[in-house]
């Protein structure tokens, strides 16, 4: 599993990356999308929602089970990855590549890990 | 000849050609006797333009194909069917003589009441037994299934609050993360704003997450006790205290009860609604078995929510009553599956008041077996004693052989038996879930725990062989992604 140092991360498995000027990527990192198996599908929200900090905006939906993606920050959709909706196995394939949504924050999370601190939960999560 | 019986040898091995494909034009399963009334015709703008799409057969045909399908299926009759949470317990055979039974089958829903009474006789009786196992004062047997009782028991619970002028206030469900999908389904379905509260370290509900959660917003709780973690929740009276202390209502999801009826009553650990499966519980044929029943039941001070009709007794004569002007309304056409219903009770009488109990202790005493012989200790999620069944994590197999949850249960199909349920709860990774119920024999419960075992060792010695498996299921590995994304749900020239 890699985990890239230029992104920050969650405790719910999604990466951000930072744009600057307040924008940001956010996609599903390769611990979620391994634990996920095969996605078969992706709930996108739309261009202008809102996103609350830690509540749902999106769902994926793997042959497992349908699962929620949490919003890292407050703040507003701006674009979203519209080549997952026909293609969602590039979510499997190239998870980092694969952002769901660039957002607007109005301001960054204070408990998004580096990506040695995630490797450590990740781990953590593994041997649970 | 050769063709014949190349052909007999691929029903055999299970290719099993649609009915479109087996159809011969002109050929049919009727003869009828010529005509000996006037000719009639409807009116001409009512009539099809061109013959329907059907499929010709002889009934020798006919008979075959199904016969072909059946063996193809696996079922309770087949062997061990271990699918957790969903109580694959043998369906006694007396239950279908009764339901077949003229007076039963042969009724029509419009048949006036005076000459049903003995049916509306099932509907009172069940009912009555029902509320006596759940601790409920009044039951309606209209739902069709558990989501549809689900879906009803909320329907109750928002009427109550629209009657009391708190509907806009009360506005959230809680529901605990290792709920039945269906629960924040049918919570969302009613207009609910579903608050998803974690389980604590010991997998029931996390009291101080769920006292945190609790306000003047607080419309109820929907639990299933036990979990489906097959684990009771010791402090079930505190959180539906906590509930009804913040003014919510507490709904029990009656799908785990097989592993308490007759032991102890959700009435008496304070819930207010509840749903019965009886396609589970009360051993009635489901799982493209049958048709399903999800009674719904609730306390005195709810029953007017109730679906309508109800059954009343008028002096001696039962009827159906529709004098129910808070009633939630008719949630399914006539009375829900009466046959089902039929069947429920003749599995009640028979057990008995004793050998209900006993049922519910026989399903833990062999979820608890199964659970020690079939199970390393490393796969355990919580090394305690279960109910009526048990998960396991594969997830130290998978990090170690690559053989994921999903490769054993398919290997499970190759040894002969129905695999668990797969995947769920979702708060367990590679989670796979038994529930062998009260009526497997210590024979079978050794033989599947083996062949278990085996299957795990397959895993370390060679674990392509279970990538690929079942390699003797009449379907092999199906492309999952393919079938979820671009499925053929109709048959087409």
């Amino acid at each position: 599993m890699t985990f890239p140092k230029t992104l920050r991360y969650t405790k719910s498995h999604e990466w951000i990356e930072d744009l600057s000027d307040g924008a940001y990527r956010v996609g599903l990192t390769d611990y979620a999308q391994n634990a996920l198996g095969d996605v078969v599908f992706v709930n996108l929200p739309e261009s202008g929602s809102e996103l609350i900090s830690g509540e749902p905006f999106c769902d994926v939906e793997s042959v497992k089970a349908v699962s929620d993606v949490y919003s890292p920050f407050t703040g507003t959709v701006s674009e979203i990855n519209e080549v997952l909706l026909d293609s969602p196995e590039r979510i499997n394939q190239d998870c980092y590549a694969s952002w769901l949504i660039k957002a607007e924050a109005n301001a960054p999370g204070s408990d998004w890990l580096d990506a040695d601190e995630y490797e450590a939960f990740a781990a953590s999560e593994q041997g649970h | 000849m050769a063709d014949a019986l190349s052909a007999l040898n691929a029903l055999n091995k299970g290719d099993v050609p649609l009915v479109f494909e087996r159809s011969v034009p002109g050929a049919r399963t009727d003869m009828l006797p010529p005509l000996d009334v006037p000719e009639s015709s409807p009116d001409a703008a009512l009539l099809r333009s061109e013959p329907p799409l059907l499929p010709e057969l002889t009934e020798g045909e006919v008979s075959r194909h199904f016969s072909a399908l059946e063996r193809r299926a696996f079922g309770v009759n087949n062997g061990f069917y271990p699918l957790g949470s969903c109580t694959m317990k043998y369906n006694p055979k007396i239950n279908e003589e009764m339901a077949a039974l003229p007076g039963f089958a042969d009724i029509h829903p419009r048949q006036p009441e005076r000459n049903v009474q003995g049916c509306l006789a099932v509907i009172t009786q069940l009912e009555g037994m029902l509320c006596e196992i759940s601790g409920m004062d009044a039951m309606s047997l209209q739902p069709a299934a558990g989501a549809h009782g689900e879906f009803t028991g909320v329907m109750m619970i928002k009427a109550y609050y629209g009657r009391l002028g708190d509907g806009k206030r009360r506005t959230k469900m809680i529901i605990p993360d290792a709920a039945h999908g269906t629960n924040p389904a049918s919570a969302a379905m009613n207009g609910y704003t579903v608050v998803t509260i974690p389980s604590d370290a010991n997998g029931c509900v996390d009291v101080v997450a769920l006292r945190a959660a609790v306000g003047a917003d607080t419309a109820g709780l929907m639990l299933t006790n036990p979990n489906t973690l097959g684990l009771f929740d010791p402090n079930v009276a505190e959180i539906t205290g906590i509930v009804h202390g913040g003014g919510g209502l507490c709904y029990y999801d009656g799908a785990n009860l097989n592993a308490i009826m007759g032991i102890t009553r959700p009435g008496d650990m304070g819930f207010d609604v509840v749903h019965l499966n009886l396609h589970k519980t009360f051993a009635t044929p489901h799982g493209g078995g049958g048709p399903g029943s999800g009674a719904v039941g609730c306390k005195a001070f709810l029953s007017e929510y109730l679906p309508k009709p109800g059954v009343a007794d008028n002096s001696g004569s039962l009827t159906f009553d529709n004098d129910m002007p808070l009633s939630v309304g008719k949630v399914r056409a006539f009375y829900g599956n009466f046959l089902v219903c039929v069947r429920a009770l003749c599995y009640l009488l028979t057990l008995g008041r004793e050998g209900v109990p006993q049922a519910a202790s026989n399903a833990v005493l062999n979820a608890n077996y199964l659970m020690r012989r079939l199970a390393d200790p490393d796969e355990f999620v919580h090394d305690r004693a279960c109910m009526h069944e048990f998960v396991l994590s594969m997830k130290k197999l998978k990090a170690e052989t690559g053989v994921s949850a999903l490769d054993l249960a398919k290997g499970l199909l190759d040894k002969g038996m129905h695999p668990p349920t797969m995947y769920f709860p979702l708060i367990v990774e590679e989670a796979l879930m038994f529930e062998p119920t009260e009526t497997e024999s210590r024979a079978t419960l050794d033989a599947a725990a083996e062949a278990f075992r085996a299957l795990v060792k397959q895993a370390h010695d060679d674990p392509d062989s279970l990538h690929t498996a079942p390699h003797a299921a009449p379907v092999r590995r199906p492309d999952e992604v393919r079938a979820v994304r671009t499925p053929i749900l109709r048959y087409e020239t």
